[in-house]
């Protein structure tokens, strides 16, 4: 039957296809595919489905470069999660994914529907999510704006995650103005399954129905081109709100059912209807399973009435799901949902015709050929240059930067540093998280990684967000080199070796040279760090155009990476456990302070050259570590990051807040490095170790030819932290460090508490997009 | 013979109850130019529509609801605010 | 022993006090789906943690009508021991099991952390394991659980040795930071009148391994098994 467009369709015209997003060039390639002009439903869908964030046009070339396979990885790239094996007959899905632009609009609904669509993705895989993380970014704390973005995300991050009991374990929050008018909030989810539970997303079996699972389809989030067509009126507007809204009830239940009907036997396939909803769901199913398929719209179950094909394909409505059955099974699979009060309705059918072809009832409203939907999008590689104005920060010589007069006192810019809301403690944030149920949370937020026991083994997994855009703006491709590196070493203190990674690559628009350029070497960073540390990419996400009129955020390629940690035995905090314990430091100290926290919140820089990674040093540094943690000699290990060894020492003593642990640390070998970039530089490959055998972990260092010295004694919290520096003692008090570093947020945030009221319910009207 | 209704209710925490929601409204109104503003409670809408023989008949099964679901005994108080036939 | 755990839909820590049951006491469990009326021969009743109903109206206010709540009402009605922990006080409350209710929290935020807690009896079968006055360490997780009731319930309370748990600070004094939702006279737990049924905000089920943060719950759950064993 022919494709007829519907009466009341537009007419195709150059304007409504450059309203969809589409190029001339694509234009001319969808000509060449259809042999014929496209129906209004088919512009939307090649709209969805040739977007960026459904076809990676800009980032596909680079992301096929980075490696992705390993024994121990099950599923790569390419599906709702990457899957790897950790033994046991288990295996542990996984996946992050940004939900930025959303956030900037609402972000109470913008991050509880990121959450929402996280877990979806991992408990398609078969898998039962175990763990949630977030890696978020806001601008400056002090703006009123910031501050209710921030505390929207928070509390729409918790209220999803908490109601439908997943724990939220880690997280990282940075505050930069780069990220002032695009908040990011990247969500990771982490779930478990049995390996022959793995389930993919592939369409197959003719004749195997098609069905469509759990909330009704409404007209949310069918985005500005979409509906160009029609007339603007307010009315319009009005039934198509922009804002999804999540339902974390329903979510609970869909998960439940989802995983009872993966049990069951009764489907081959299920996939959430995320971004793209209907459209690329059934498309993306259809092209991994090299089949045909037909939709017919007027079975899909509305929300409202009068909706069009258009409409019912484009729409984002949360909290749905696709699901290919086994054909005579449908009343099986009816029986499951009904269990859990979801609602199924048979929308389509896989077909042996090579054929993607959607319905409205008897009328073919849209029609491609076979695949070449999903496959003949293009790709583009555009021009790629350097920005000369971050060249020129980048060689800006930091150590010519006069000190203010206040650094006299080193005291003052552990205080300021440890007060910056980056560093500082996000107790905030986490106590908004059930970081607990589940019960399998061995270390939770504020750790290196957080490490969730493994039900039924003695094994764990370690998990780490981690980006420093900072050293990405200044250095792309160190930057991102340094992210994976840090993230393992996370993992690797908390007593896991590291295994895979997801990433979420957040940018400015491609289109800009100087952005591609950062896109290009953040890819070729993360993967020769990737290949060096044996964590293949398993899949990721793609977030780009994270730009407004005064500028792109920084780049900020966020490493969600997972370790396995081979006996709970292992599992080590940060902090410092037992007065009497020796302090040991892996690694070398520098004079490096480029890119440095240190520079940005007592200098306002964001300036230098960040600190390099020798990646075949964090490998022995890694192997070092797990070495001494299972001979048992470890009490705590944590690593230097932002604000360098004085703030990772104060961290140590304070982290725990039911127990401080003073400390005396003599760092007189170093007396030849400048004073403020031996304690505040942050030079890689680092880390705090406590242990009551350091000549143990010292020795084990020296057998990976690492560098280990004994740099001072954990003691009473009376104590304080004296340290021996450059000629110079001085002793910062552990009720000072602490109050920095835990009164910085909530002080920041009750002062604005009165006059915002409470975010996340009183909403300002003069929201930026 | 029955007829739709739609009925408003009104349901508010009881007087007398810390209502914390309530009191961050009222600050953060005073910190925004309002020192006029006195108490504030914060309360629920929940506009239901039903069928019934006529308006006291509903009004009678509106408050039947709140008493069995809508409102909290305990903490709450309601107030069918207007039934209207559709 | 066997202890019927009911599954509402949004319960999301029904899982946590099966393991507590099964994996920390070496006891029998099964998993109660909310719209049976059959308590399976359960000689001790959970209504466990979570959002059923997703919270919407009201915490509690749906599941309190599922068909099982008519069984679980009998089977307290017998003297028989239901433990009703966060949603489940909410539930129990809502349901007239238990007297009072639990709003919203003072500082409006969902609120995760270990608490300390004061044992006030030891006359219960949840609590004979415990010493009175004895500070425990136990999780609190919700954004709804300020205690709530008119001053005769609560003099009724306080009279009739019911309140089981108090909020505290970690030196069992009490402080303006040591009551984490404003709950009136820092109630955490309390009793019915027959002694037989327990309803708490704080986490017991979380608290049965100190790996996962503490082993203070575990009494609670071994009075239990004791006293229904006895």
């Amino acid at each position: 039957m022919p494709v007829t467009p519907r009466p009341g369709d537009p007419t195709i015209t150059p304007a409504l296809v450059a309203e969809h997003g589409i190029t001339p060039f694509e234009y001319e390639r969808l000509l060449a595919m259809l042999g014929r002009e496209p129906t209004f439903t088919e512009l939307g869908i090649v709209s969805a489905l040739w977007s960026e964030h459904c076809s990676y046009k800009h980032s596909r070339p680079l992301l096929r470069t980075l490696p992705t396979e390993a024994p121990w990885v099950l599923q790569g790239p390419g599906e709702n999660a990457g899957v790897i094996a950790v033994g046991d007959g288990l295996a542990v899905a996984f996946k992050i994914e940004s939900h930025n632009h959303p956030s900037a609009v609402e972000p109470y609904q913008g991050a509880a529907t990121g959450v929402g669509g996280i877990l979806r993705d991992v408990f398609t895989m078969g898998a039962r999510p175990i763990a949630l993380l977030d890696s978020l970014r806001f601008g400056d704390l002090e703006s009123p704006r910031v501050r209710y973005l921030f505390s929207g995300v928070v509390k729409g991050i918790g209220d999803y995650g908490n109601c439908v009991g997943i724990p939220t374990v880690a997280g990282e929050v940075v505050f930069d103005p780069a990220y002032e008018g695009n908040p990011l909030v990247n969500a990771m989810c982490v779930g478990l399954l049995k390996e022959e539970e793995l389930i993919r997303a592939v369409a197959q079996g003719v004749g195997n129905p098609i069905i469509a699972v759990g909330a009704r389809t409404g007209r949310d989030g069918i985005h500005g081109a979409s509906f160009a067509s029609e007339d603007l009126s307010e009315e319009n507007e009005a039934k198509r709100p922009r804002v999804q809204v999540g339902d974390p009830f329903t979510e609970k239940l869909l998960l439940e059912a989802s995983l009872e009907l993966i049990r069951s036997g009764h489907i081959v396939a299920i996939q959430d209807m995320g971004a793209a909803g209907l459209t690329s769901s059934s498309a993306e199913m259809a092209a991994r399973g090299d089949v045909g398929v037909v939709i017919d719209t007027t079975k899909v179950p509305a929300r409202e009435e009068g909706m069009t094909p258009y409409e019912l394909l484009l729409s984002e409505s949360q909290e749905r799901m696709l699901v290919v059955a086994k054909k005579g099974h449908e009343d099986d699979v009816a029986a499951i949902l009904q269990k859990w009060d979801l609602t199924a309705a048979v929308i389509g059918e896989v077909i042996a015709e090579p054929v993607y072809r959607v319905t409205e009832g008897d009328r073919v409203v849209a029609e491609f050929p076979g695949i070449r939907l999903v496959t003949d999008c293009p790709t583009y590689e555009p021009e790629a240059r350097e920005s000369d104005a971050i060249r020129a920060q980048r060689e800006t010589d930091v150590a010519a930067i006069a000190e203010l007069p206040e650094e006299s006192d080193p005291v003052w810019t552990l205080t300021r540093l440890l007060s910056s809301p980056t560093i500082a403690s996000k107790r905030w944030v986490h106590r908004q998280y059930d970081t607990m149920v589940r019960t399998s949370t061995v270390i939770g937020p504020g750790g290196d990684a957080a490490v969730v026991r493994l039900r039924g083994t003695d094994k764990a997994v370690a998990l780490k967000v981690d980006c420093n855009g900072r050293y990405c703006h200044l250095d792309p491709y160190e930057g991102a080199k340094q992210a994976v590196a840090e993230a393992a070493r996370n993992v690797a203190c908390a007593g896991g070796r590291p295994k895979a990674i997801t990433n979420n690559l957040n940018f400015g628009n491609p289109k800009r040279p100087e952005v591609y350029f950062q896109l290009r070497e953040a890819v070729r960073g993360m993967g020769e760090a990737c290949r060096a540390l044996q964590t293949p990419v398993t899949g990721g996400n793609v977030s780009l155009y994270n730009e407004n009129p005064n500028g792109a955020i920084y780049p900020t390629p966020v490493i969600g990476m997972v370790g396995l940690v081979e006996a709970i035995a292992h599992v080590t905090p940060a902090h410092f456990r037992r007065a009497g314990d020796a302090i040991v430091l892996l690694g070398e100290n520098t004079a490096e302070l480029g890119g440095s926290e240190y520079l940005q919140r007592v200098h306002g820089l964001a300036a230098g050259a960040p600190p390099r990674v020798d990646l075949d040093a964090e490998r022995r540094l890694i192997d070092a570590l797990l070495d001494a943690i299972a001979g048992g000699h470890v009490a705590s290990a944590h690593d230097c990051s932002d604000g360098g060894l004085a703030v990772a020492l104060a961290e140590c003593a304070v982290g725990d807040e039911e127990r401080w642990l003073g400390a005396d640390v003599d760092l007189s070998a170093w007396d030849a490095l400048p004073r403020r970039a031996l304690l505040f530089g942050e030079a890689q490959g680092r880390v705090v170790v406590s242990t009551a055998a350091p000549d143990a972990v010292v020795a084990t260092a020296a057998r990976l030819a690492y560098a280990a010295r004994v740099v001072g004694a954990v003691a009473a919290d009376a104590h304080g932290v004296p340290v021996t520096a450059a000629g110079g003692r001085f002793t910062a008090a552990l009720a000072a460090l602490a109050d920095a570093d835990g009164g910085a947020i909530p002080r920041l945030m009750e002062r604005a508490a009165s006059a915002s009221a409470t975010a996340g319910e009183s909403r300002p009207h003069h929201t930026t997009p | 013979m029955t007829a739709s209704f739609r009925i408003e209710i009104r349901v508010v925490p009881r007087r007398g109850i810390l209502d914390p929601q309530g009191k961050a409204v009222a600050d953060a109104l005073h910190s925004l130019g309002f020192p006029e503003v006195g108490d504030v409670r914060v309360g629920r809408h929940v506009v239901v529509e039903t069928r019934a023989a006529d308006a006291a008949e509903a009004g009678r099964r509106a408050a039947e609801m709140c008493e069995k679901l809508l409102a909290n005994p305990v903490t709450e108080d309601f107030e069918i605010e207007q039934v209207v036939p559709v | 022993m066997k202890f019927g755990i009911v599954t509402f839909p949004g319960s999301n820590c029904d899982y946590d006090a099966y393991h507590a049951v099964v994996d920390q006491l070496g006891e029998t469990a099964a998993y109660l789906w909310h719209k049976d009326r059959d308590l399976q021969g359960a000689d001790v009743v959970i209504l466990p943690g979570g959002f059923s109903y997703g919270d919407y109206l009201r915490c509690g206010a749906i599941a309190r009508f599922s068909p099982i709540m008519d069984a679980v009402a009998a089977h307290a009605a017998r003297g028989a021991p239901v433990l009703a922990i966060c949603n489940g006080f909410q539930i129990a409350c809502e349901a007239g099991l238990l007297p009072g209710a639990l709003l919203r929290n003072a500082s409006l935020k969902y609120v995760c952390e270990q608490r300390h807690l004061r044992v006030e009896t030891t006359d219960s079968r949840f609590t004979a394991g415990y010493e009175k006055g004895q500070v425990v360490r136990i999780p609190i997780a919700h954004g709804e659980g300020r205690y709530h009731a008119d001053d005769a319930t609560l003099d009724r309370l306080e009279a009739e040795d019911r309140v089981v748990f108090r909020y505290v600070g970690a030196d069992g004094g009490s402080d303006d930071r040591s009551n984490p939702n404003g709950s009136l006279r820092d109630v955490a737990g309390i009793l019915n009148e027959g002694r037989n049924v327990l309803g708490m905000m704080p986490h017991p089920e979380r608290a049965v391994e100190p790996l996962v943060g503490s082993g203070d719950g575990l009494a609670l759950f071994e009075s239990i098994v004791a006293r229904v064993a006895a």
